[in-house]
Protein backbone atom coordinates (compact mmCIF):
# COMPACT_ATOMS: atom_id res chain seq x y z
CA UNK A 1 0.00 0.00 0.00
CA UNK A 2 1.32 3.67 -0.30
CA UNK A 3 2.89 5.27 2.72
CA UNK A 4 0.14 6.38 5.16
CA UNK A 5 -0.01 10.17 7.02
CA UNK A 6 1.87 9.42 10.31
CA UNK A 7 -0.90 9.78 13.67
CA UNK A 8 1.62 10.54 16.85
CA UNK A 9 5.49 9.57 18.12
CA UNK A 10 4.86 5.80 17.25
CA UNK A 11 3.40 5.77 13.90
CA UNK A 12 6.33 8.74 12.88
CA UNK A 13 9.37 7.07 14.35
CA UNK A 14 8.34 3.84 12.28
CA UNK A 15 7.76 5.43 9.09
CA UNK A 16 11.34 7.31 9.61
CA UNK A 17 12.60 4.30 10.36
CA UNK A 18 10.95 2.01 7.56
CA UNK A 19 12.43 4.81 5.02
CA UNK A 20 15.90 5.65 6.43
CA UNK A 21 17.55 2.51 8.16
CA UNK A 22 18.72 -0.47 7.18
CA UNK A 23 16.69 -3.77 7.36
CA UNK A 24 19.48 -5.69 7.73
CA UNK A 25 21.36 -4.19 10.77
CA UNK A 26 20.55 -6.87 13.78
CA UNK A 27 19.23 -4.25 16.27
CA UNK A 28 17.39 -3.07 13.31
CA UNK A 29 13.98 -1.81 14.97
CA UNK A 30 15.14 -1.26 18.24
CA UNK A 31 13.95 2.47 18.08
CA UNK A 32 10.79 1.21 18.31
CA UNK A 33 10.66 0.03 22.04
CA UNK A 34 10.63 3.55 23.81
CA UNK A 35 7.74 4.86 21.95
CA UNK A 36 5.84 1.94 21.55
CA UNK A 37 6.30 1.39 25.97
CA UNK A 38 5.19 5.21 26.71
CA UNK A 39 2.37 4.81 24.17
CA UNK A 40 0.93 2.17 25.34
CA UNK A 41 1.46 3.44 28.99
CA UNK A 42 -0.44 6.35 28.06
CA UNK A 43 -3.71 5.09 26.10
CA UNK A 44 -6.79 5.53 27.18
CA UNK A 45 -7.99 3.04 24.92
CA UNK A 46 -6.12 0.98 22.16
CA UNK A 47 -8.94 0.02 20.10
CA UNK A 48 -9.57 3.64 19.64
CA UNK A 49 -6.01 5.18 19.77
CA UNK A 50 -5.08 6.46 15.85
CA UNK A 51 -1.47 6.28 16.59
CA UNK A 52 -1.37 2.52 18.20
CA UNK A 53 -3.86 1.18 15.80
CA UNK A 54 -2.16 2.90 12.65
CA UNK A 55 1.26 1.36 13.44
CA UNK A 56 -0.06 -2.06 14.11
CA UNK A 57 -1.67 -1.78 10.59
CA UNK A 58 1.57 -0.57 9.21
CA UNK A 59 3.48 -3.41 11.04
CA UNK A 60 0.95 -6.14 9.51
CA UNK A 61 1.41 -4.92 5.86
CA UNK A 62 4.77 -5.63 5.82
CA UNK A 63 3.37 -9.41 5.88
CA UNK A 64 0.79 -8.64 3.44
CA UNK A 65 1.72 -6.49 0.43
CA UNK A 66 3.82 -4.19 1.90
CA UNK A 67 4.33 -0.75 1.98
CA UNK A 68 5.89 1.19 -1.03
CA UNK A 69 9.25 2.80 -0.73
CA UNK A 70 9.63 -0.09 2.08
CA UNK A 71 12.70 -2.49 1.57
CA UNK A 72 10.74 -5.88 1.96
CA UNK A 73 13.43 -7.28 4.45
CA UNK A 74 11.72 -5.11 7.74
CA UNK A 75 9.24 -8.39 7.22
CA UNK A 76 10.78 -10.10 10.19
CA UNK A 77 13.51 -7.32 11.86
CA UNK A 78 13.49 -8.57 15.40
CA UNK A 79 12.82 -4.96 16.53
CA UNK A 80 9.22 -4.67 14.81
CA UNK A 81 8.44 -8.08 15.66
CA UNK A 82 8.87 -6.75 19.13
CA UNK A 83 7.35 -3.73 18.74
CA UNK A 84 4.19 -5.70 17.57
CA UNK A 85 4.33 -8.20 20.65
CA UNK A 86 4.33 -5.78 22.97
CA UNK A 87 1.04 -3.67 20.87
CA UNK A 88 -0.85 -6.72 20.40
CA UNK A 89 -0.46 -8.27 23.95
CA UNK A 90 -2.48 -4.79 25.61
CA UNK A 91 -4.74 -5.46 22.27
CA UNK A 92 -5.39 -8.32 23.35
CA UNK A 93 -6.09 -8.05 26.73
CA UNK A 94 -8.08 -5.15 25.94
CA UNK A 95 -10.65 -7.62 24.16
CA UNK A 96 -10.36 -9.92 26.46
CA UNK A 97 -11.71 -7.86 29.03
CA UNK A 98 -14.27 -6.51 26.83
CA UNK A 99 -16.23 -9.64 26.09
CA UNK A 100 -18.58 -11.62 28.56
CA UNK A 101 -18.18 -15.47 27.24
CA UNK A 102 -21.47 -17.67 26.31
CA UNK A 103 -21.92 -20.74 29.17
CA UNK A 104 -19.41 -23.03 27.83
CA UNK A 105 -21.15 -25.73 25.29
CA UNK A 106 -20.12 -29.16 25.44
CA UNK A 107 -17.18 -29.84 23.33
CA UNK A 108 -18.34 -31.69 20.36
CA UNK A 109 -19.64 -29.60 16.74
CA UNK A 110 -22.92 -29.54 16.90
CA UNK A 111 -23.34 -27.81 20.44
CA UNK A 112 -20.36 -25.52 19.38
CA UNK A 113 -22.22 -24.39 16.08
CA UNK A 114 -24.97 -24.20 18.30
CA UNK A 115 -23.68 -21.83 21.15
CA UNK A 116 -22.25 -19.76 18.23
CA UNK A 117 -25.65 -19.05 16.24
CA UNK A 118 -26.52 -17.86 19.66
CA UNK A 119 -23.84 -15.19 20.02
CA UNK A 120 -24.88 -13.93 16.62
CA UNK A 121 -28.26 -14.10 16.56
CA UNK A 122 -28.74 -10.45 17.73
CA UNK A 123 -26.77 -9.59 14.12
CA UNK A 124 -24.21 -7.19 15.03
CA UNK A 125 -24.15 -4.44 12.79
CA UNK A 126 -27.79 -4.66 12.26
CA UNK A 127 -28.49 -0.83 13.41
CA UNK A 128 -25.83 0.15 10.53
CA UNK A 129 -27.11 -2.32 7.85
CA UNK A 130 -30.91 -1.08 8.79
CA UNK A 131 -30.26 2.63 8.38
CA UNK A 132 -28.50 1.82 5.12
CA UNK A 133 -31.53 -0.07 3.51
CA UNK A 134 -34.05 2.54 4.38
CA UNK A 135 -32.42 5.53 5.03
CA UNK A 136 -28.69 6.16 4.40
CA UNK A 137 -27.78 8.79 1.43
CA UNK A 138 -25.95 7.90 -1.70
CA UNK A 139 -22.34 9.90 0.32
CA UNK A 140 -22.98 8.08 3.62
CA UNK A 141 -23.35 4.64 1.93
CA UNK A 142 -19.67 6.02 0.15
CA UNK A 143 -18.65 6.41 3.53
CA UNK A 144 -19.64 2.92 4.61
CA UNK A 145 -17.77 1.20 1.46
CA UNK A 146 -14.94 3.31 2.43
CA UNK A 147 -14.56 2.19 6.00
CA UNK A 148 -15.18 -1.52 4.52
CA UNK A 149 -12.45 -1.17 2.08
CA UNK A 150 -10.06 -1.13 4.83
CA UNK A 151 -10.73 -5.02 5.09
CA UNK A 152 -12.86 -6.26 2.31
CA UNK A 153 -9.77 -5.30 -0.76
CA UNK A 154 -8.52 -8.24 0.76
CA UNK A 155 -11.59 -10.02 2.13
CA UNK A 156 -10.59 -13.67 3.21
CA UNK A 157 -6.76 -12.94 3.29
CA UNK A 158 -6.45 -12.79 7.15
CA UNK A 159 -7.86 -16.23 8.28
CA UNK A 160 -5.49 -18.05 5.65
CA UNK A 161 -2.91 -17.31 8.28
CA UNK A 162 -4.87 -20.17 9.77
CA UNK A 163 -4.80 -23.02 7.40
CA UNK A 164 -1.82 -24.58 7.53
CA UNK A 165 -2.16 -24.28 11.50
CA UNK A 166 -5.17 -26.46 11.42
CA UNK A 167 -5.76 -30.33 10.51
CA UNK A 168 -8.61 -32.44 9.16
CA UNK A 169 -12.09 -31.76 9.29
CA UNK A 170 -11.93 -28.21 10.56
CA UNK A 171 -9.21 -27.55 7.90
CA UNK A 172 -11.09 -28.97 5.20
CA UNK A 173 -14.00 -26.74 6.41
CA UNK A 174 -11.82 -23.74 6.24
CA UNK A 175 -10.09 -24.29 2.67
CA UNK A 176 -13.65 -25.21 1.25
CA UNK A 177 -14.97 -21.40 2.46
CA UNK A 178 -11.40 -19.85 1.26
CA UNK A 179 -11.96 -21.42 -1.75
CA UNK A 180 -15.03 -20.04 -2.56
CA UNK A 181 -14.06 -16.01 -1.02
CA UNK A 182 -11.42 -16.51 -3.53
CA UNK A 183 -13.89 -17.44 -6.57
CA UNK A 184 -13.64 -20.61 -7.01
CA UNK A 185 -11.19 -20.26 -9.75
CA UNK A 186 -12.12 -17.89 -11.17
CA UNK A 187 -10.49 -14.38 -10.66
CA UNK A 188 -13.35 -12.34 -11.61
CA UNK A 189 -15.21 -14.01 -8.71
CA UNK A 190 -12.53 -13.31 -6.44
CA UNK A 191 -14.82 -11.54 -3.28
CA UNK A 192 -12.15 -8.49 -2.78
CA UNK A 193 -12.29 -8.33 -6.35
CA UNK A 194 -16.30 -7.90 -6.33
CA UNK A 195 -15.52 -5.23 -3.78
CA UNK A 196 -12.97 -3.36 -5.66
CA UNK A 197 -15.67 -3.61 -8.46
CA UNK A 198 -18.03 -1.93 -6.16
CA UNK A 199 -15.69 0.91 -5.52
CA UNK A 200 -15.41 1.56 -8.78
CA UNK A 201 -18.93 1.78 -9.55
CA UNK A 202 -18.89 3.92 -6.82
CA UNK A 203 -17.20 6.27 -8.02
CA UNK A 204 -14.53 5.04 -5.32
CA UNK A 205 -10.44 4.22 -5.35
CA UNK A 206 -10.39 0.56 -5.51
CA UNK A 207 -6.96 0.05 -4.76
CA UNK A 208 -5.92 -1.49 -1.38
CA UNK A 209 -5.19 1.00 1.86
CA UNK A 210 -6.41 3.94 -0.97
CA UNK A 211 -8.53 5.52 1.64
CA UNK A 212 -6.23 4.13 5.21
CA UNK A 213 -5.48 7.92 5.94
CA UNK A 214 -8.98 8.64 5.51
CA UNK A 215 -10.59 6.03 8.53
CA UNK A 216 -10.38 6.25 11.72
CA UNK A 217 -8.52 3.85 14.49
CA UNK A 218 -11.32 1.35 15.12
CA UNK A 219 -11.63 0.74 11.44
CA UNK A 220 -8.03 -0.13 11.41
CA UNK A 221 -8.99 -1.92 14.89
CA UNK A 222 -11.40 -4.45 12.81
CA UNK A 223 -8.49 -5.05 10.48
CA UNK A 224 -5.85 -5.86 12.96
CA UNK A 225 -8.07 -7.47 15.35
CA UNK A 226 -8.10 -10.45 12.62
CA UNK A 227 -4.44 -9.73 11.19
CA UNK A 228 -3.17 -10.92 15.33
CA UNK A 229 -5.58 -13.79 15.46
CA UNK A 230 -4.37 -15.01 12.28
CA UNK A 231 -0.54 -14.35 12.34
CA UNK A 232 -0.30 -15.77 15.61
CA UNK A 233 -0.68 -19.73 15.80
CA UNK A 234 -1.36 -19.63 19.66
CA UNK A 235 -4.43 -17.65 18.25
CA UNK A 236 -5.93 -20.31 15.92
CA UNK A 237 -8.95 -21.07 17.90
CA UNK A 238 -9.56 -16.62 17.94
CA UNK A 239 -9.37 -17.10 14.07
CA UNK A 240 -11.63 -19.46 13.42
CA UNK A 241 -14.49 -17.62 16.22
CA UNK A 242 -13.25 -15.16 14.69
CA UNK A 243 -14.46 -16.29 10.97
CA UNK A 244 -17.53 -18.22 12.11
CA UNK A 245 -18.85 -14.74 13.76
CA UNK A 246 -18.44 -13.07 10.15
CA UNK A 247 -19.71 -15.77 8.63
CA UNK A 248 -23.01 -15.73 10.44
CA UNK A 249 -23.74 -11.92 10.25
CA UNK A 250 -23.69 -11.54 6.66
CA UNK A 251 -25.93 -12.62 4.44
CA UNK A 252 -29.31 -10.91 5.80
CA UNK A 253 -27.16 -7.29 6.06
CA UNK A 254 -25.87 -7.98 2.86
CA UNK A 255 -29.44 -8.03 1.59
CA UNK A 256 -29.90 -4.82 3.61
CA UNK A 257 -26.71 -3.19 1.91
CA UNK A 258 -27.89 -4.22 -1.65
CA UNK A 259 -31.33 -2.70 -1.07
CA UNK A 260 -30.19 -0.20 0.15
CA UNK A 261 -27.37 0.64 -2.55
CA UNK A 262 -29.87 0.23 -5.39
CA UNK A 263 -32.12 2.52 -3.56
CA UNK A 264 -29.60 4.97 -3.72
CA UNK A 265 -29.32 4.94 -7.42
CA UNK A 266 -26.24 2.78 -7.28
CA UNK A 267 -26.26 0.36 -10.24
CA UNK A 268 -25.70 -3.56 -9.71
CA UNK A 269 -21.98 -3.34 -10.19
CA UNK A 270 -21.63 -2.02 -6.85
CA UNK A 271 -24.72 -4.02 -5.55
CA UNK A 272 -23.14 -7.23 -6.85
CA UNK A 273 -20.77 -7.68 -3.76
CA UNK A 274 -23.95 -8.25 -1.48
CA UNK A 275 -25.61 -10.11 -3.76
CA UNK A 276 -23.00 -12.34 -3.72
CA UNK A 277 -22.76 -12.50 -0.10
CA UNK A 278 -26.28 -13.32 0.92
CA UNK A 279 -25.89 -16.73 -1.32
CA UNK A 280 -22.32 -16.69 -0.21
CA UNK A 281 -22.33 -16.71 3.28
CA UNK A 282 -25.81 -18.79 3.80
CA UNK A 283 -23.64 -21.87 2.93
CA UNK A 284 -20.44 -20.88 4.55
CA UNK A 285 -21.70 -20.16 8.17
CA UNK A 286 -23.13 -23.20 8.50
CA UNK A 287 -19.48 -24.99 7.09
CA UNK A 288 -17.82 -22.50 9.74
CA UNK A 289 -20.33 -23.07 12.48
CA UNK A 290 -20.31 -26.89 12.31
CA UNK A 291 -17.26 -28.13 10.93
CA UNK A 292 -14.69 -25.65 11.13
CA UNK A 293 -15.05 -24.58 14.61
CA UNK A 294 -17.12 -27.32 15.78
CA UNK A 295 -14.27 -29.89 14.18
CA UNK A 296 -11.24 -28.10 15.66
CA UNK A 297 -12.91 -27.83 19.30
CA UNK A 298 -13.40 -32.02 18.50
CA UNK A 299 -9.92 -32.62 17.37
CA UNK A 300 -8.50 -29.96 20.09
CA UNK A 301 -11.33 -29.12 23.06
CA UNK A 302 -8.75 -26.69 24.94
CA UNK A 303 -9.42 -24.02 22.41
CA UNK A 304 -13.14 -24.10 23.03
CA UNK A 305 -12.33 -20.46 24.84
CA UNK A 306 -10.59 -18.72 21.99
CA UNK A 307 -13.16 -19.98 19.52
CA UNK A 308 -15.71 -18.30 21.52
CA UNK A 309 -13.51 -15.23 22.33
CA UNK A 310 -12.98 -14.91 18.66
CA UNK A 311 -16.54 -14.51 17.62
CA UNK A 312 -16.95 -12.36 20.68
CA UNK A 313 -14.25 -9.91 19.95
CA UNK A 314 -15.22 -10.01 16.32
CA UNK A 315 -18.65 -9.16 17.43
CA UNK A 316 -17.74 -6.50 20.04
CA UNK A 317 -15.25 -4.77 17.66
CA UNK A 318 -17.78 -4.66 15.14
CA UNK A 319 -20.85 -3.28 17.17
CA UNK A 320 -17.88 -0.26 18.11
CA UNK A 321 -17.43 0.20 14.53
CA UNK A 322 -20.91 0.52 13.87
CA UNK A 323 -21.71 2.75 16.95
CA UNK A 324 -18.82 5.13 15.83
CA UNK A 325 -20.72 5.53 11.80
CA UNK A 326 -24.28 5.88 13.94
CA UNK A 327 -23.47 8.49 15.79
CA UNK A 328 -21.62 10.51 13.28
CA UNK A 329 -24.57 9.79 11.37
CA UNK A 330 -27.04 10.87 13.43
CA UNK A 331 -25.86 14.32 14.18
CA UNK A 332 -24.85 14.82 10.54
CA UNK A 333 -21.17 14.72 10.49
CA UNK A 334 -19.21 12.01 8.16
CA UNK A 335 -17.75 9.13 10.14
CA UNK A 336 -14.82 9.47 8.49
CA UNK A 337 -11.34 11.31 9.99
CA UNK A 338 -11.51 14.97 10.32
CA UNK A 339 -8.94 15.85 7.97
CA UNK A 340 -10.21 13.62 5.80
CA UNK A 341 -9.81 14.52 1.25
CA UNK A 342 -12.16 12.25 1.00
CA UNK A 343 -14.46 14.01 -1.47
CA UNK A 344 -17.41 13.12 -2.82
CA UNK B 1 -1.03 -44.97 -3.50
CA UNK B 2 -0.16 -48.61 -4.98
CA UNK B 3 -2.72 -50.79 -4.51
CA UNK B 4 -5.99 -48.26 -4.27
CA UNK B 5 -7.09 -48.63 -7.71
CA UNK B 6 -7.07 -52.64 -8.49
CA UNK B 7 -10.24 -54.04 -8.56
CA UNK B 8 -12.07 -50.65 -8.45
CA UNK B 9 -9.98 -49.57 -11.77
CA UNK B 10 -10.65 -52.03 -14.02
CA UNK B 11 -14.61 -52.28 -13.17
CA UNK B 12 -15.42 -48.81 -13.19
CA UNK B 13 -19.03 -48.99 -13.32
CA UNK B 14 -19.32 -50.88 -9.87
CA UNK B 15 -16.21 -48.19 -8.66
CA UNK B 16 -19.21 -45.62 -6.79
CA UNK B 17 -21.80 -46.61 -5.00
CA UNK B 18 -24.91 -44.99 -7.63
CA UNK B 19 -26.91 -42.35 -5.69
CA UNK B 20 -30.40 -41.60 -5.81
CA UNK B 21 -30.80 -37.67 -6.22
CA UNK B 22 -32.86 -37.25 -3.38
CA UNK B 23 -31.10 -39.37 -1.10
CA UNK B 24 -29.78 -37.82 2.18
CA UNK B 25 -26.85 -39.04 2.46
CA UNK B 26 -25.10 -38.47 5.89
CA UNK B 27 -27.30 -36.14 8.53
CA UNK B 28 -24.96 -33.45 9.56
CA UNK B 29 -22.04 -35.47 10.35
CA UNK B 30 -19.11 -35.79 7.33
CA UNK B 31 -18.19 -39.39 7.60
CA UNK B 32 -14.37 -39.12 8.05
CA UNK B 33 -13.67 -43.07 8.96
CA UNK B 34 -12.18 -43.18 5.47
CA UNK B 35 -14.93 -45.15 3.93
CA UNK B 36 -15.61 -45.50 0.17
CA UNK B 37 -17.92 -42.29 -0.19
CA UNK B 38 -19.98 -41.10 -3.06
CA UNK B 39 -19.13 -38.48 -5.31
CA UNK B 40 -22.57 -36.05 -3.93
CA UNK B 41 -23.59 -35.75 -0.81
CA UNK B 42 -26.45 -33.91 0.61
CA UNK B 43 -25.82 -32.76 4.40
CA UNK B 44 -28.74 -31.89 6.58
CA UNK B 45 -27.52 -28.84 8.67
CA UNK B 46 -29.92 -29.16 11.45
CA UNK B 47 -32.54 -26.01 11.92
CA UNK B 48 -30.71 -25.18 8.75
CA UNK B 49 -30.43 -25.72 4.92
CA UNK B 50 -29.15 -28.74 2.79
CA UNK B 51 -25.61 -28.88 1.61
CA UNK B 52 -24.81 -30.13 -1.45
CA UNK B 53 -21.50 -30.97 -2.73
CA UNK B 54 -19.88 -33.27 -5.76
CA UNK B 55 -20.81 -33.23 -9.08
CA UNK B 56 -24.49 -32.20 -9.79
CA UNK B 57 -26.58 -29.85 -11.72
CA UNK B 58 -29.70 -27.90 -11.10
CA UNK B 59 -32.47 -27.64 -13.37
CA UNK B 60 -35.77 -25.98 -13.71
CA UNK B 61 -38.49 -28.50 -14.16
CA UNK B 62 -37.96 -28.01 -17.81
CA UNK B 63 -34.26 -28.51 -17.97
CA UNK B 64 -32.58 -25.57 -17.99
CA UNK B 65 -29.74 -24.92 -15.53
CA UNK B 66 -30.34 -22.58 -13.02
CA UNK B 67 -27.77 -20.48 -12.63
CA UNK B 68 -24.92 -21.40 -10.11
CA UNK B 69 -21.61 -19.60 -8.54
CA UNK B 70 -20.16 -22.29 -6.50
CA UNK B 71 -19.08 -25.74 -6.27
CA UNK B 72 -21.10 -25.97 -2.68
CA UNK B 73 -24.61 -24.71 -2.65
CA UNK B 74 -27.32 -24.85 0.49
CA UNK B 75 -30.28 -25.69 -0.63
CA UNK B 76 -33.40 -23.60 1.70
CA UNK B 77 -35.34 -26.17 3.37
CA UNK B 78 -37.56 -24.13 5.24
CA UNK B 79 -39.37 -22.20 2.75
CA UNK B 80 -38.81 -18.68 3.40
CA UNK B 81 -35.69 -17.92 1.46
CA UNK B 82 -36.13 -15.30 -1.14
CA UNK B 83 -33.47 -16.46 -3.28
CA UNK B 84 -34.76 -20.17 -3.71
CA UNK B 85 -33.80 -22.61 -4.42
CA UNK B 86 -30.62 -21.40 -2.22
CA UNK B 87 -30.73 -20.53 1.08
CA UNK B 88 -30.12 -17.11 2.38
CA UNK B 89 -30.06 -17.33 6.00
CA UNK B 90 -33.92 -16.63 6.73
CA UNK B 91 -34.19 -19.32 8.49
CA UNK B 92 -32.94 -17.56 11.19
CA UNK B 93 -35.30 -15.08 11.39
CA UNK B 94 -38.02 -17.40 11.52
CA UNK B 95 -36.92 -19.83 14.09
CA UNK B 96 -36.63 -22.96 11.74
CA UNK B 97 -36.75 -26.25 13.54
CA UNK B 98 -35.75 -29.84 12.11
CA UNK B 99 -35.97 -31.64 15.21
CA UNK B 100 -32.62 -33.38 14.96
S1 LIG C 1 -33.17 -23.04 4.92
FE1 LIG C 1 -32.09 -21.19 4.97
S2 LIG C 1 -33.53 -19.78 4.25
FE2 LIG C 1 -34.63 -21.63 4.17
Amino acid sequence: MKQPLTRGPVSTALLDLLGSASADDPRAGEELQEPVFSALADTPDIAFDDDLQLTLFCLYELHYSGIEGVDDAWEWAPGLIGARRRIEQTFEEKMRAAVELPQRPRTNSGDVAAALFKMTAPDGGGGISRFAAKQASAEQLQEFLTHKSIYQLREADPHTWAIPRLRGRAKAALVEIQADEYGGGRPDRVHAELFAQAMRGAGLNPEFGGYVDDVPAITLATANLMSMFGLNRRLRGAIVGHLSAYEMTSSQPSRMYANGLRRAGFGDDVAEYFDEHVEADAVHEQIAGRDMAGGLVEAEPGLLDDVLFGAAAALAIETWLGDHIMAAWKEGRSSLQPQSSFAV
Amino acid sequence: MQDENTVDAATPDTAVDPVEPDTVVDAAERETNGARRPDQSIVAYPDGPLLVRGDFEIVTPSGEPLPRNRKTVALCRCGASIIKPYCDGTHKLIGFRTDD
